[in-house]
């Protein structure tokens, strides 16, 4: 076992685990942030999607030491009230149903918008082909980033 | 409407101590005589009653919504019907999920049956607590409550005096139940048939703990296991390496042929399992799905079979036929891939048991647990969670025993996490099934229709006389069990996810040979069955008819725009007329399905938003499956166990989906399965018309015709 600190949503957290602990396994077990989801634990299906430095990661395949002085957001950080321009958007569109993957997807497009705020639909269905929803969600999913792409430009 | 039942019988009402009016109900059964209310919310228990309406002093009103949530809007879409009759406002209601206790009659959410059940039982209800409320504020008022309206949670007496139901409630909960309450009429609805959102949707969005494998509970530990392969044994096994790792607390076999791992932590835990060293033996019944598949295949000529339905004289009419044609249609075993894993938490002490987590058939697994631990089912508690998807897979609550023997054996609390390979390596699949399809033609009709099924299940009497029954003259349907020791189990629209893949495809195949456009064949048949004097039915032709020239109007059947080539299926189930049409257009020569379109014909459309969620993600969801989830087992182990080699549709795979609903105030039927099993087939007859190729097993990507 040994220390490491993270930087996750402006808080600094000492957790004691191994080196190649995954941050979703840390972030679920240890810091006790649920909202970061376990679903394949390869990098296949994007339920675990968190940012690093901002960027989309998948955090089942990144282990915790390699996270030194890196700033981790969750989806509990991507907002202060859960009032950012995606998460409106996934509200208003009503895209979840079961919900479970739908933080993953709701980081992988607040993401991906930041590089791309004006994206077409075919770039938003590449963009978001990573992240599996068992429930086909996707044509909400599709209309949300557009809404959401909207509302960051009004911004 | 006006409907008189005693619901004395499955209501009580009570005052709260904090303030405020508690009604409980009983939703398919009486209420126990001796059953009375608590005075405090929060010791709300489910023994006597299986749901909770509580209107607070503010007027607020919670209602304690009694079925699983997995993703199908009833935990949106049952207190809709509650709140309706009640006359307040949505934006005053707030769902809570209830959670499990012994005599919980009938919580589980199954067959899209939760709507269909609750329809007329939960509107009383709520009638029937309006109906209090406005006699408390006639008293009040001194006026008869017939001179009182209510909207929106005020009530207005003598046209006048207007009190809101949270000045009332305390007065209201003193009051007789009446018996003889009026329901509202569906042109005066003002909720349902609203587009109401998912109720957690805020919840969802911000990550909240609301998913099983979210349970936190003080000292719980992680358990990870793995299982026999199908048709072997565990003959012996090591665990010295596992319980060397730092954090790992105990390993042990249990029920038989499975290997348990306890950890302080699920990276821990997962990480043992995969060091445990087991020796498995193959039985007679080493599971093998091609040696399968070469078995379905002579059953399919096999002359003994069980007869299903047999309507006139099938033989007569092939031994009389002009032209035959027949048509074999596959499909592989299926995963149920939820993207939450299975789990769930026990805790099993000396003196009661606790349970927690997400699953579809609450009060079976509880009993499970009793039976596998030989305790008392007094005291085994269960607390549901949110589901992270179910399709099926969690009605058959294998995990909940599995986690209660691995909390008694190591006698810690823990929580059975599945890692996805164990998900799923250890399924209960959707059956392999294979039909052959027969039909007879004379003077350019069919005069006969021959379905039989081969799989691991066997075809079910509710199948017999569903379409085309009654518009062919002689049908019958014929079914072989292939037994197999792979665990198979209800999957998305059970049979009928396959069923209607043969059935459609081979209809469209049948109309392609009489020269007939597919929907002008369709509707011919249904005008036969309209006209058919055969009393056992099941279907409705004329609802079938209804959807079908919706849909046609809809899709613009027949003048679609160059280089679209359109496929048509419909099918009814679970009480609900679904019919689809899908939209190829060949890029490179690859057909790619572009857009479906679909009409639906399931009653009354209580919340058009929710209905519209799932009808769109039911069509996604059949055709991802039967374009691409290739699944196999070898040697008693799938030949692929997470999504890096096991195929999920993904967003750029996904069609545009159009969904239209037939008007009708007919009391509602379910949609969480109803609109898949069409789909395949929708898909595979747009495929045809694009290419001239038959695609007759899933999944279609195989098809090296077709996708090279």
């Amino acid at each position: 076992m040994s220390m490491y600190t993270l930087l996750v949503n402006n808080n600094h957290y000492e957790v004691d685990v191994e080196p190649d602990t995954p941050l979703l396994w840390v972030l679920r077990d240890h810091i006790k942030l649920k909202g970061t989801k376990y679903g394949c634990g390869i990098a296949m299906c994007g339920a675990c999607t968190v940012h690093i430095d901002g960027e989309a990661a998948r955090s089942c395949s990144l282990p915790v030491s390699s996270l030194a002085r890196k700033r981790i957001t969750t989806i509990e950080g991507l907002s202060p009230d859960g009032d950012h321009p995606v998460q409106q958007a996934w509200v208003e569109e009503d895209v979840a149903q079961c919900g479970y993957c739908q933080g993953g997807q709701i980081m992988s497009a607040a993401s991906f918008l930041k590089t791309n705020p004006m994206p077409s639909v075919d770039e938003i269905r590449m963009a978001m082909s990573g992240n599996i929803c068992r429930c086909a969600s996707y044509n909400r999913i599709e209309k949300a980033v557009v809404l959401a792409a909207q509302k960051l430009k009004q911004q | 409407m006006k409907k008189k039942i005693d619901r004395r019988g499955f209501l009580k009402v009570s005052a709260l101590s904090a303030g405020g009016m508690l009604i409980g109900f009983n939703l398919f059964s009486s209420c126990k005589n001796s059953a009375k209310l608590p005075d405090d919310i929060s010791k709300l228990n489910y023994k006597d009653f299986n749901a909770y309406i509580q209107i607070a002093p503010s007027g607020a009103v919670t209602i304690y919504a009694p079925n699983p949530e997995i993703g199908q809007g009833v935990k949106t879409s049952l207190p809709m019907l509650i709140a309706e009759e009640l006359c307040v406002s949505w934006d005053s209601v707030l769902v809570k999920q209830a959670n499990l206790d012994e005599a919980y009659y009938r919580q589980m959410s199954v067959g899209s049956t939760s709507i269909l059940m609750g329809w007329l039982p939960l509107r009383e209800v709520g009638a029937t607590a309006r109906q209090m409320l406005v006699n408390a504020a006639a008293q009040q008022a001194g006026v008869a409550p017939s001179k009182c309206t209510i909207k929106e949670g005020i009530i207005t007496c003598d046209g006048n005096i207007s009190i809101g139901i949270g000045e009332v409630v305390e007065e209201a909960a003193k009051l007789e139940i009446p018996t003889d309450v009026k329901l509202k009429d569906a042109k005066d609805f003002t909720i349902i048939g609203r587009n109401i959102k998912n109720v957690d949707a805020n919840n969802i969005v911000t990550g909240k703990p609301l998913f099983g494998l979210d349970y936190e509970y003080d000292g719980k530990k992680i358990a990870c296991m793995m299982r026999a392969p199908f048709g072997y044994k565990l003959k012996s096994f090591d665990a010295t390496e596992a319980l060397a790792l730092q954090g790992v607390v105990d390993a042990f076999s249990f029920m038989q042929n499975s290997i348990a791992v306890v950890a302080e932590d699920t990276f821990t835990a997962m990480k043992a399992i995969k060091l445990i060293k087991p020796v498995w033996e193959a039985t007679k019944r080493a599971a093998d799905s091609e040696k399968e598949n070469v078995k379905i295949k002579s059953l399919l000529q096999d002359s003994k079979y069980d007869l299903i339905q047999s309507t006139g004289n099938v033989d007569k009419a092939f031994a009389s036929a002009e032209a035959t044609i027949e048509q074999v249609y596959e499909t592989p075993y299926l995963p149920h891939s939820c993207m939450e894993p299975m789990n769930f938490f026990a805790h099993v002490t000396d003196d009661w048991i606790k349970l927690a987590g997400p699953i579809q058939t609450p009060q079976n697994a509880l009993n499970r647990v009793a039976n596998a631990l030989k305790r008392d089912k007094k005291d085994i508690t269960l607390e549901l969670t949110r589901i992270g998807g179910g399709f099926g897979r969690r009605l058959f609550g294998n995990y909940a025993p599995e986690a209660a023997i691995i909390s008694h054996k190591s006698k810690y609390p823990i929580q059975l996490v599945y890692s996805r390979e164990e998900d799923m390596m250890g399924g209960i699949y959707r059956p392999a099934i294979s039909y052959k399809v027969s039909g007879a033609i004379k003077s350019n009709q069919v005069s006969a229709y021959k379905l039989r099924q081969v799989g691991s299940t066997s075809l079910k009497g509710r199948f017999a006389n569903r379409f085309p029954t009654g518009a062919i003259p002689n049908v019958r349907l014929e079914s072989i069990r292939n037994k197999s020791s792979i665990t198979t189990g209800a999957w998305r629209a059970p049979i009928s996810n396959v069923y209607a893949f043969a059935e459609q495809c081979f209809l469209d195949e049948v109309a392609f040979k009489l020269k007939k456009d597919p929907i002008a064949f369709h509707l011919e048949l249904i005008e036969k069955a309209k006209k058919s004097d055969n009393e056992h039915l099941v279907y409705e032709p004329e609802r079938m008819e209804g959807v079908i020239k919706l849909l046609a109007k809809k899709a613009n059947w027949g003048n679609q725009s160059e280089g679209v080539y359109q496929g048509f299926s419909q099918y009814f189930s679970h009480e609900t007329y679904a019919a689809e049409v899908a939209e190829v257009e060949l890029r490179n020569g690859i057909p790619v399905i572009t857009r479906v379109i679909c009409a639906i014909d399931c009653g009354l459309v209580v919340n058009p938003l929710g209905a519209k969620n799932q009808v769109v993600g039911g069509i996604i969801d059949g055709i991802g499956h039967a374009m691409y989830s290739d699944f196999c087992i070898k040697d008693g182990r799938p030949t692929v166990t997470n999504f890096d080699r096991y195929r999920l549709i993904r967003m750029n795979e996904t069609p545009q989906v159009e969904c239209h609903f037939v008007q009708s105030n007919l009391a509602p039927s379910g949609l969480g399965e109803p609109s898949l099993p069409p789909a395949g087939a929708a898909v595979a007859n747009a495929i045809f018309a694009a290419t001239g190729v038959r695609i007759t097993k899933q999944p279609f990507i195989k098809n090296k015709e077709v996708f090279g």
